[in-house]
Parts: C-alpha cells; sequence; structure tokens
C-alpha cells in the first residue's frame, strides 16, 4: 500500500454534493474529540490517536513515510 | 468617507390611509427593503400578487456590508430582471488564494467547469444591489412606502393587523400574509415573542473599504497568520469603483470604538500594503456576528425570510445569498395557496426547506469559524499543522476552511420530492438546484437556467424533436393546461421543428449534467430544483409528482 496524499475522507452511507464536506467533517470530528480538554489532556488524546491509528495501518512503510512528511520542517518553526 | 457613491432619498410620501382613503385589506405586505424583502417583492410581482413594501428608513443599506454575490444568487436575480446590472458592475470572480504566515499555500477556482452563464461570484457593494433592486421593484409595480415603520403585528386566524408609524402619524394596515424581512435584529420578530437560538463567536472584525488605485487581481486573497497582522487572519476582496475590501480578525478584547478610528486603522492597512501607495477610506465598521436561527420560519399569516429568521458568520458570504434564496423558494408557493391550489401545509414545507438550508449554512459557517478563529492551544496546532500541510499535500488544501463559499443546497431530504424510480449517475437528484448549461433557442445561443423558473417545467431529453411522436405532444401541450400549469421543454441535441420549445444542446452538456438518455424527463420546480426524473414521460407519473411537489397529497 502507497500513502495516500490525495482528499481520502468518506463514510459508508453518507452521499456528498461538496467536495469538501467528507474533510470538513472529519475535521470538527476531531476538534469535537478535544473539546473542554487541557492542553496536557490533548496532547496525550492526540499521542494516543497516532498509537490507535499507527497499529490500524500496520504497514511500516507506510508510517515510516507519514512521519518523515510530518517531521519534515519540524525544526524551522 | 463615501465618495464612490451617492445616497439618494427616496420620497417619503404620507399614507393615503391618513387622508381620509379607506383602508383594504391588502394580499401581501413585505416588511424590509434589504436584498431579502426586495427580491420576495419582486418575485411576488412576478407572480402576480400584489406587494405593499414597508421600510423604516429612506434609502438604501448605508456602508457597503453585503459584498459577494454566489452564482446561484445572480441566477435568481436574472430571474428576477436584474441579473446584469449586479453582473455588469460587479466584479466577477473564480479564484482564491490562501497565504499562510508569508506565503501563498494554494488557490482554488470556485468554477472549474465552463459551460455556464455566471461566473462563481460577483463583489459588489450592496448599495448598488440594493438599488438596482429598488428600480427592478418599481418597474414591476411593487408599491414602496419609505419612513413607514411597523410598529405592531397582531395576528389572527387569517390575517394580521399592523400598526404603522410615519412623520405624519400612525395608521393601520390589514394583510393577508406579512413576510417579515426586517434583518438580524427584527422588531417584528420580537413584538410577535418569538425567539431566535444559537451562540454568538467570542471575536471581532474590521471591516476596512479602501479607495485606491491598485493592481490587486479580481480574487479573494486570505491570510492566516500574517507578518503583517500576527496572529490574526486577513480577507482582501476587490469591489467596484476601485474600492478594496478589508477584513481584520482583532479578537474579542479589541475595543470596536477605538478600532474604528482612521488612526488606528491607517496603520494596519498600510502594513498590508507595504508600500507608500495613496488611498483612502470609505467605510470602516468594527462587527461581531451570532449563528442562529428561528426554529420555524412560518407562524400562522407572518412568514420570516433572511437574517430575520437566520444569522451567519460572514465566512462563506452565505447571509444575503440564503435570504435570496429563501425569497425564491417561498413565492411561488405562496402564490398556489393564495390561488387555493395548495394547501397551507405547503408553506410549511418553506419552513422545512429553507429550514435545512440555514442548518447547513449555520455548519458551515461554524466551522469556518472554528478553523479561522482557533479555541484552543490544540485547536491552532492542528489547525496550522493543516496550513502547513497545505503547501505540498493534496488532503490539506481541502482541509483549509477559510470560509465555504455560498452554494445552493441539495434540498435533497424534502417531502416535496418523488424519490427516483430508477437509477442515475450525477448530482441532479430529486431536490438538487439545477445546473446550467449553454443551448441555443431559435438558433440564437442561450442559457438553460434562463429558461427555467417560474413555473412548474418538464424538461423532455431527445435527440432529435422530430422524433417525439404526435400523442406525446398532445399530452405534453395539455400538462400546460392544468390547473397548474407544467410547461413542456424539449431539450434536444439537434435542432428541428416542434410545436412545444426546443432548447438545442449543442455541446451535449445539459445532457451529461442531467445523465440524460433520449426519452429522459425532469420535472423542475418554479425555483429551479428537481421535484422529480424518469427514463420516460407517463403523463399519471408527471401529475402525480405536481401534486406532491405543491403539498397536495393525503397528510402521512
Amino acid at each position: 500500500m502507497a500513502l495516500i496524499l490525495e482528499p481520502n475522507f468518506s463514510e459508508e452511507g453518507q452521499r456528498y454534493f461538496r467536495d469538501f464536506s467528507p474533510g470538513d467533517d472529519f475535521y470538527q470530528l476531531l476538534i469535537d474529540t478535544h473539546r473542554d480538554l487541557s492542553d496536557e489532556q490533548s496532547a496525550m488524546v492526540n499521542a494516543k490517536l497516532i498509537l490507535i491509528l499507527s497499529n490500524h495501518i500496520g504497514d511500516l512503510a507506510v508510517l515510516r513515510e507519514a512521519m518523515a512528511l510530518a517531521r519534515d520542517g519540524a525544526d524551522q518553526h | 468617507m463615501h465618495q464612490t457613491y451617492q445616497y439618494k432619498k427616496f420620497p417619503y410620501a404620507p399614507a393615503p390611509e391618513l387622508q381620509g382613503g379607506t383602508s383594504q385589506r391588502h394580499t401581501l405586505i413585505v416588511i424590509g427593503c434589504g436584498p431579502v424583502g426586495l427580491a420576495a417583492a419582486i418575485d411576488a410581482r412576478q407572480h402576480g400578487i400584489p406587494v405593499l413594501l414597508l421600510d423604516d428608513d429612506d434609502t438604501v443599506s448605508v456602508g457597503s456590508r453585503g459584498l459577494c454575490y454566489a452564482k446561484r444568487t445572480l441566477e435568481i436575480l436574472d430571474r428576477y430582471g436584474c441579473g446584469d446590472p449586479v453582473a455588469a458592475k460587479g466584479v466577477g470572480w473564480n479564484v482564491g488564494r490562501t497565504f499562510f504566515r508569508n506565503e501563498e499555500v494554494f488557490n482554488f477556482n470556485l468554477r472549474p467547469q465552463p459551460g455556464h452563464k455566471r461566473p462563481g461570484m460577483v463583489n459588489l457593494q450592496q448599495y448598488y444591489l440594493e438599488q438596482y433592486m429598488v428600480e427592478r421593484a418599481q418597474q414591476a409595480g411593487v408599491e414602496i412606502r419609505w419612513k413607514h415603520k411597523v410598529v405592531s403585528v397582531q395576528p389572527h386566524d387569517a390575517h394580521a393587523s399592523l400598526q404603522v408609524d410615519t412623520p405624519d402619524g400612525n395608521y393601520a394596515l390589514d394583510a393577508d400574509w406579512v413576510i417579515v424581512c426586517d434583518g438580524a435584529r427584527s422588531p417584528v420578530r420580537s413584538m410577535l415573542g418569538l425567539d431566535i437560538e444559537g451562540k454568538v463567536f467570542m471575536d471581532r472584525f474590521l471591516i476596512a473599504d479602501v479607495l485606491m488605485k491598485a493592481d490587486f487581481p479580481a480574487e479573494r486573497w486570505f491570510w492566516f497568520d500574517p507578518p503583517f497582522h500576527p496572529d490574526q487572519s486577513v480577507l482582501l476582496h476587490r469591489e467596484a469603483d476601485d474600492v478594496y475590501r478589508i477584513d481584520f480578525q482583532l479578537g474579542w478584547d479589541a475595543d470596536p470604538e477605538e478600532e474604528k478610528k482612521p488612526e488606528k486603522v491607517i496603520p494596519r492597512i498600510k502594513a498590508m500594503l507595504g508600500d507608500d501607495r495613496e488611498f483612502t477610506l470609505e467605510w470602516v465598521s468594527v462587527y461581531t456576528f451570532q449563528c442562529r436561527r428561528m426554529k420555524d420560519f412560518r407562524h400562522g399569516r407572518c412568514l420570516f425570510a433572511g437574517d430575520a429568521a437566520h444569522q451567519l458568520s460572514p465566512f462563506g458570504a452565505r447571509g444575503a445569498n440564503s435570504g435570496i434564496q429563501d425569497a425564491d423558494n417561498l413565492i411561488w408557493k405562496l402564490k398556489l395557496v393564495i390561488d387555493g391550489k395548495a394547501p397551507l401545509r405547503l408553506l410549511d414545507t418553506y419552513s422545512e426547506e429553507r429550514g435545512f438550508g440555514a442548518d447547513e449554512n449555520i455548519l458551515n459557517s461554524t466551522r469556518s469559524t472554528d478553523f479561522i478563529t482557533p479555541k484552543d492551544a490544540n485547536s491552532k496546532t492542528l489547525r496550522n499543522a493543516v496550513l502547513s500541510l497545505s503547501r505540498t499535500l493534496p488532503f490539506a488544501r481541502k482541509l483549509v476552511n477559510s470560509g465555504r463559499l455560498s452554494v445552493p443546497c441539495f434540498l435533497s431530504t424534502s417531502a416535496l420530492n418523488t424519490p427516483d424510480s430508477t437509477a442515475f449517475d450525477g448530482d441532479m437528484v430529486p431536490g438538487a438546484p439545477m445546473d446550467d448549461a449553454p443551448v441555443e433557442i431559435d438558433g440564437r445561443h442561450g442559457w438553460l437556467i434562463d429558461q427555467l423558473g417560474g413555473k412548474f417545467q418538464l424538461l423532455v431529453f431527445c435527440d432529435d424533436p422530430a422524433s417525439i411522436p404526435k400523442a406525446m405532444q398532445r399530452q405534453l401541450t395539455a400538462l400546460a393546461g392544468a390547473t397548474i400549469p407544467v410547461e413542456p421543454l424539449l431539450i434536444s441535441r439537434k435542432a428541428g421543428e416542434c410545436p412545444l420549445k426546443v432548447l438545442v444542446d449543442y455541446e451535449g452538456l445539459a445532457f451529461s449534467r442531467y445523465d440524460a438518455k433520449p426519452g429522459t424527463v425532469y420535472l423542475a420546480r418554479p425555483d429551479q430544483h428537481v421535484a422529480a426524473r424518469w427514463r420516460e414521460a407517463e403523463v399519471s407519473r408527471i401529475v402525480a409528482a405536481v401534486t406532491r411537489a405543491t403539498a397536495n397529497f393525503a397528510e402521512e
């Protein structure tokens, strides 16, 4: 499996008439997951989320590529 | 300020009721002469309904206020006969650019498909829009009374009584129907003791309309965290008359009176322009906003539309655009009810369909606000991560939300739709706002969208008008003479003689956008939404779909 970088969000049974809708649904879900948490609690939720999703993906080659993209430029900001 | 526009005062005239005239019951009174009230009044006149329009002021919108008019609004304005002056005076645009800190991260094009009459958006100061709509309303026979302020509304079973205050005193009016378009603070809503629910956003924004000679293209530019206005957002739009709209996010703690002062505003603009070019301020305003809606837009004989019924954040330009769609949805229904051809239930579908639209607008508008104004450190980190990835990764670009610009909603759950009985591809589902396409009419170039609206219509797709059998022609013609008339329109791949109106789909775009095959028929509502569609015309099904689309069905 190659790392997917094109828009890829969808939900079974949902029909989308606007291309931004599935991504916006995802983003709201993510923001709502953190609602009313402290910064420290949020950081913990994010870390757990990365672990859970990484296990779901499983393929270390894909994860390595994703980590490199995420790390790119991180020490410049 | 205001060098580019002369505000004309419309003449006040004393009420005939105060000069010994007797007051007859009016069919329809519209309260509020903004874009939504004007849209409702013009639409009503085009349906032959007499209209009295009351406004507490005597001029158009002071300040540019509403600015971006979406493709769908232009299509509705075309139906009202005032799309051309708006498009001609306004600045059409399709491209939006998004900047993060000091670089452009990506850009988008609102209208990726050619073959539509109108551009994605036109920017025009609200006073011009209102001026053109007032001119059109007067031409259409709308009676407008300036400086007639409604001070009380008394609802009754089958009408409403109004008290109206004027410079010459107070008088009473009765109307079968009242459409309330008196804006976000809606005094009439308060008079009736009706609630509007939602939330206030903890942020303030500064609008500056700036007159200058600049070579910025006709595009929307949006900055997140730019060096000239750190940690906040800035939006730039081009308007008519060399005026630019600059919108600075200020944060909740900003002092609105202080921020409006030229000595505060001018340095902000200079920092943004980054050079010494000359400019003058046209209009400055500091605003906050709310996202909220009334639970029901219909209260007996009073129908609420526009900001009076629902309010949004400005991101996405969904305010005036959705209000004009309210009028577009409401008036054909009201006409059928007034004529006794549809039950009151049809007007409840106005509230249901436009309430659905309001929910969609509020959802999109709230999400944009959450992206532009992150509520905590984590949300801000996520937001900045999206922006940072959006430079290179396509999926992240889709997540960047600087305002989801107004598009019409798909009324796909409406009770007025007849569900599909066969498979179709594409988006023209029952409830969909109908797509445009270039067509030829009597050998002249035109647009499908201009041939639609104002009445029920049946689009019959065919290869050749000659292929429509005589018996079918007679059946289709008979539909045009029914109690609720349905006008047949042939959409043909090639030109040919036929007693029915023929639109030649010379580029094949109508066929492809509607996933049509020869024989396919679409039933179009008077507001240019799909009511039903089939692979072949069958009169009994068409009649049943019209019955359903006018709420003439038995309650379930």
